[in-house]
């Protein structure tokens, strides 16, 4: 066990010289991007905002289906299904047809080229589960249709969502999916995130409806409010003259007859068509501009608008006008979405956690090293100058992995150093056992090192274990704690094994004629 | 080597253990745990008074003048620093902290200086808390079946009694003093699971080992002296643990208190029960050679 190859040692020597400049990393500027790798710190150290962000995916199901009713009525018409009753409720669609036609219609729905209930081929199953009680059917989202529907607004939404942090020029946000409808958004250095809640809250769905002086109107009407609070309304007609798809640019700007802050827009071809006959049309009409069923303005139209342009007014402020514009430049949200957490550190805490978390470590391996010397003198040593190449290991492999360090993660250096010993501790203390019996150092030594090795894997696997499950169970900061923990036991193993014992085989090669060397 | 007559305590600590479960398992069912935002939901404010003549009553009525529900205001680690918790009204409102801010600013001034918040939906909390048990059962099943291969059925035992014990302990102290229960908790409970195991591991080996060489001496007495065998490492590693510990508690700032604290209750815990716990139930099951020697077959 004593006996290092020259091979040997020039690979531990080479493997821990490799490390230990990625350490070095992190203290240094390089203009080599490849090598430019640092340790990244948590929310919790730099301070910033943390929001998950979870959508509401009940609107999109219930259009969905909507959608889908429509389908049926106009198959129903092109196949003369004879479909009655059909309506949707709580999610179900449920229609009734003919004895005679029921297995024509269940085919229709059932076949592996449906087009009103599609096949997924890779999942077995089709979009929709059907149910037949005599000539009633019944329709509703199969598991994997739920599935897929939310997968597919899960990734419109973070789009969106990715858009509206861009444009607001935030420092290297991170915004990641959580299961299937879940969206999570870290903005480093953010320590006020009340206006990018306020811009992720809205859906930002733009509708121009006219206003409607009847309330019988061919499309029919809905009575729409200014604000949540506010008594003012107005009824307006269900038809959209023209909604935010159509928006190629939005942007505020200043009305210089009014003085008003306004958001002036741009729009496509089609959009600029629609826009254009509906204004000429309805010179005189109150044009609603409505924002996520809540009512901007509703200006009166003096004249046609046909340049495919326009302006929003409504008592905005500049602030308001910008965050109006931002949203309307990057889309509608596919579905609201709710915020569910939020942590936000302030830069200050993060500082202090830094140099808390810096100065227990400091005072933490002084009083290991100090008690090691104390306890093992020249084998202490040892152990120290192997505890020190362990935290430059650790702090390397943390860097390759680009690895993120949290306050937690801290604590778990800190737990390194303090158990890193442990396995040390183990030898030496086997080894002065086997130089009661044993005379020959080199074999006390040797059996010191073999004896104690299944303990030593016993122990260390039992606190890997532990660490694993807190990575995959964990969280953030706690996931980190976890990550330093489980590489400190990795790297602790390797250094006892190789550094530590390297040395150890180098004082008792030197000293085996002397009685006592531990 | 020491020669601590270890054995013949090791009646009176089941019965301390025993009762000491006992208390916690009254605490934790009559008391329970006092659970933070991230596992009660609700809303946390780290701030800093900027004006040193405001004190916590201050603080308080400051806070209780906002119409907010089940405000508590608490010192957090400095003289100046406090945390306040109240129930979230509506975490959607995304002004819903600004407005607190605005209000607390213009009846009082700019007095506070907010150095942390933390929402926790109703929804996530449970998630977290659920996750967070799930946890800590699966490290205590992972360790069970790794005992289970590496050992016999008598030191699995005895190490997850040991491993129970602490685990109960660290909780029940938790909940005899109200001290909050938040995600780091969880992770300081599963490092003790780990730590208390490995330290138990280290006399079961050396149980075993001495059972193999000494077959004419008793449990009783082989016990006693595998913990002394073994007493300078499980003091050594306890030192250092607990010094890099106490480093942390003291000087790791107050976000990092309530971990380190569980830890140091853990280690101390993980240590006597190794002692006490683990090795009289060998005592208790008469282990003897033969138990071993039927496995090694």
């Amino acid at each position: 066990m004593l006996y290092f190859s020259k091979l040997r040692i020039i690979s531990i020597l080479l493997f821990t010289i490799t490390l230990s400049f990625f350490t070095v990393l992190n203290f240094i500027k390089l203009e080599n991007s490849f090598l430019q790798k640092k340790i990244n710190l948590g929310l919790d150290l730099q301070g910033g905002s943390y929001l998950l962000l979870e959508i509401d995916n009940e609107p999109v199901i219930k259009q969905k289906l909507q959608s889908k009713l429509l389908d049926i009525r106009k198959l129903s018409k092109t196949e003369n299904l004879q479909i009655k009753n059909l309506k949707l409720d709580n999610n179900v669609i449920y229609f009734e047809t003919t004895s005679l036609l029921r297995d024509k219609v269940e085919k229709l729905f059932e076949k592996d080229d449906s087009d009103i209930n599609p096949y997924y081929q890779n999942f077995k199953s089709h979009e929709l589960n059907l149910s037949i009680e005599e000539n009633l059917f019944i329709l509703s989202f199969s598991d994997y249709g739920l599935v897929l529907l939310k997968n597919s607004t899960l990734d419109q939404a973070i789009e969106i969502v990715r858009r509206r942090v861009d444009e607001l020029g935030t420092n290297e946000p991170n915004i990641v999916k959580r299961g299937n409808d879940r969206i999570l958004v870290e903005l480093p250095g953010l320590d006020d995130p009340a206006r990018i809640k306020n811009l992720l809250g809205k859906t930002a769905n733009l509708t121009f409806q006219f206003v409607s002086k009847s309330s019988e109107e061919s499309f029919g009407t809905q009575t729409l409010k200014y604000d949540e609070d506010d008594e003012l309304e107005e009824i307006v007609s269900k038809r959209v003259i023209l909604s935010g798809e159509n928006l190629l640019d939005a942007k505020p700007s200043m009305n210089n007859e009014t003085n008003e802050t306004v958001v002036v827009f741009n729009l496509d071809r089609v959009g600029a068509k629609k826009f254009a006959k509906a204004t000429s049309k309805g010179v005189g009409r109150q044009l609603a501009i409505v924002l996520d069923n809540k009512i901007i303005s509703a200006p009166t139209i003096s004249e046609a608008i046909v340049a495919g342009s326009g302006q929003i007014s409504g008592d905005f402020t500049f602030q308001s006008a910008t965050d109006l514009a931002l949203l309307l430049r990057s889309g509608a949200l596919p579905a609201p979405l709710n915020i569910i957490e939020e942590r936000t550190v302030g830069p200050d805490l993060g500082k202090d956690s830094i140099n808390a978390g810096i100065i227990s470590l400091i005072i933490g391996f002084i009083l290991v090293i100090l008690f090691m010397i104390y306890k093992y003198r020249i084998f202490g040593l040892i152990a120290n100058i192997a505890l020190i190449i362990n935290l430059i290991l650790l702090v390397g492999i943390l860097t390759i992995l680009e690895a993120t360090l949290t306050l937690p993660g801290i604590a778990g250096i800190i737990l390194t150093v303090g158990m890193a010993v442990d396995a040390n501790v183990l030898i030496f203390e086997r080894i002065k056992e086997e130089t009661l019996r044993e005379k020959n150092k080199i074999i006390a030594f040797d059996s010191g090192y073999t004896k104690s090795r299944t303990t030593i894997l016993d122990a260390n696997i039992t606190t890997l274990i532990a660490t694993i499950i807190l990575f995959f169970m964990g969280s953030g900061p706690i996931k980190g704690f976890s990550i330093t923990l489980g590489i400190g036991i990795l790297t602790t193993l390797f250094t006892v094994y190789f550094i530590a014992r390297l040395l150890t085989s180098v004082i008792v090669l030197r000293n085996k004629e002397k009685e006592k060397i531990i | 080597m020491t020669d601590f007559k270890f054995n013949k305590f090791y009646k009176t600590g089941n019965i301390l253990s025993i009762i000491l479960v006992f208390i916690s398992v009254i605490f934790l069912t009559f008391k329970g745990l006092n659970y933070g935002v991230d596992f009660k939901g609700g809303t946390l404010i780290e701030l800093r008074v900027i004006d040193k003549n405001y004190n916590i009553t201050n603080v308080r009525d400051v806070f209780n003048s906002l119409n907010l529900k089940g405000v508590s205001v608490k010192k957090f680690g400095n003289e100046t620093d406090y945390i306040i918790k109240f129930q979230t009204e509506d975490l959607n409102n995304p002004n819903f902290i600004n407005n607190i801010k605005s209000n607390i600013e213009k009846k009082n001034g700019n007095i506070f200086e907010y150095r942390r918040v933390e929402n926790v939906g109703p929804k996530v909390s449970k998630e977290l808390l659920k996750s967070g048990i799930i946890a800590i059962s699966l490290s205590l099943l992972a360790m069970l079946i790794y005992i289970w291969i590496r050992f016999e059925w008598q030191f699995s035992l005895g190490a997850i009694l040991a491993l129970f014990h602490d685990v109960i302990l660290t909780l029940g102290i938790f909940s005899i003093f109200s001290l909050e229960i938040n995600l780091s908790i969880v992770a300081a409970v599963l490092t003790i699971v780990g730590y208390s195991m490995n330290d138990t591991v280290v006399i079961y080996d050396r149980v075993r080992d001495n059972l193999k060489k000494y077959s004419d001496i008793k449990i009783y007495e082989l016990s006693n002296i595998s913990i002394n065998e073994t007493l300078s490492r499980t003091i050594i590693t306890s030192v250092t643990t607990l010094l890099a510990l106490f480093s942390i508690f003291f000087f790791g700032g107050a976000i990092l208190k309530g971990f380190s604290l569980a830890m140091i209750l853990g280690v101390i815990f993980g240590t006597y029960s190794s002692i006490y716990i683990a090795c009289p139930l060998l005592v208790n099951l008469k282990v003897t050679q033969k138990t071993i020697l039927k496995e090694d077959k």
